[in-house]
């Protein structure tokens, strides 16, 4: 009974994803876009299959809905950060600087996450990552202190990413 | 009640225009060319969510209707934004930086983007 079910949903949380786009994209909550989104949900992953070879495990729901409401709230600082060095801040007082991060997290999906997370937060761009993948090229657009920024990143994100995927 | 209504609609709105003029004003202001990336990928992302919140707050509290569509321009926003600062920043590092000028990759000796160049041989298009 298992495995037909792994068969049918091969990737369920591809599935519950792609139905829950169709259903905002149709934007009226009718029974008729979530039957077809819910079509759309198991095709998909079954065709794809192939494509997804070894698909990272969530391991802990609860620390989802903390890293994401984490995350928010710091896209929300970040924002009021930036724009205040921008407009405040003269540009000879400002110290850009590369940073490096070394990583303890070794799933790939895992750092495309803190990457991007780390992108969309407080002056920092994450920019390239070392050629066998174990560090992360971070450009800061104003640090004064490259070691605090570092830490944060790595107790804030990565810390909770860890506990995530691995 | 109206009134409030359409007040929190105009502060969003607000918010929204001056996120998106900081981010353009920081185009301008900063003199490199990596922080210049800072600006954009930032600044507006509040800018575009101040509208998707008043557009949000609009269909459900004065048509009365449920629309959710913004949530799903906030998704894609997010996972576009990172890629294409990622793009800007490895093409600034191919052709403007040094391993030298980078910190330590340590031990693995050389950021990806420096890494390839050595691999294959990267044609020169700078001359023309």
């Amino acid at each position: 009974m298992m495995k037909l079910l792994r068969r049918i949903f091969p990737h369920p949380h591809l599935t519950f994803l792609l139905t829950f786009v169709w259903v905002l994209l149709a934007n009226n909550g009718s029974l008729n876009s979530l039957v077809f989104g819910l079509i759309l949900g198991i095709i998909i992953p079954f065709i794809t299959q192939p494509y997804w070879p070894d698909r990272p495990k969530l391991r802990n729901w609860r620390m989802v809905a903390e890293y994401i409401l984490v995350v928010l709230w710091d896209i929300v600082v970040a924002n009021v950060t930036v724009a205040r060095i921008i407009l405040f801040k003269r540009d000879a007082d400002r110290q850009p600087n590369w940073i490096c991060v070394p990583l303890e997290l070794r799933t790939p999906e895992a750092i495309t996450v803190l990457a991007g997370t780390i992108t969309m937060t407080p002056g920092t761009v994450s920019c390239d990552l070392s050629a066998q993948g174990h560090n992360l090229l971070v450009h800061c657009l104003d640090a004064p202190d490259p070691e605090a920024v570092r830490d944060q990143i790595k107790q804030r994100y990565e810390r909770r990413l860890k506990e995530i995927f691995e | 009640m109206t009134f409030l209504v359409e007040l929190l609609i105009a502060v969003f709105l607000i918010m929204s225009g001056i996120f998106g003029f900081v981010g353009s004003f920081g185009m301008i202001k900063l003199k490199d060319p990596m922080s210049r990336l800072h600006a954009p990928t930032k600044a507006t992302t509040l800018g575009v969510g101040g509208v998707l919140l008043a557009s949000i707050a609009h269909s459900v509290l004065l048509e009365g209707k449920l629309s959710m569509h913004e949530l799903l321009i906030t998704l894609f926003l997010f996972l576009t934004a990172p890629i294409t600062a990622l793009f800007i920043a490895k093409w600034h590092i191919h052709r403007h930086e040094k391993p030298e000028g980078l910190p330590d990759a340590g031990e693995d000796e050389l950021w990806a983007t420096h890494a390839v160049e050595q691999v294959e041989d990267v044609p020169d298009h700078s001359a023309n």
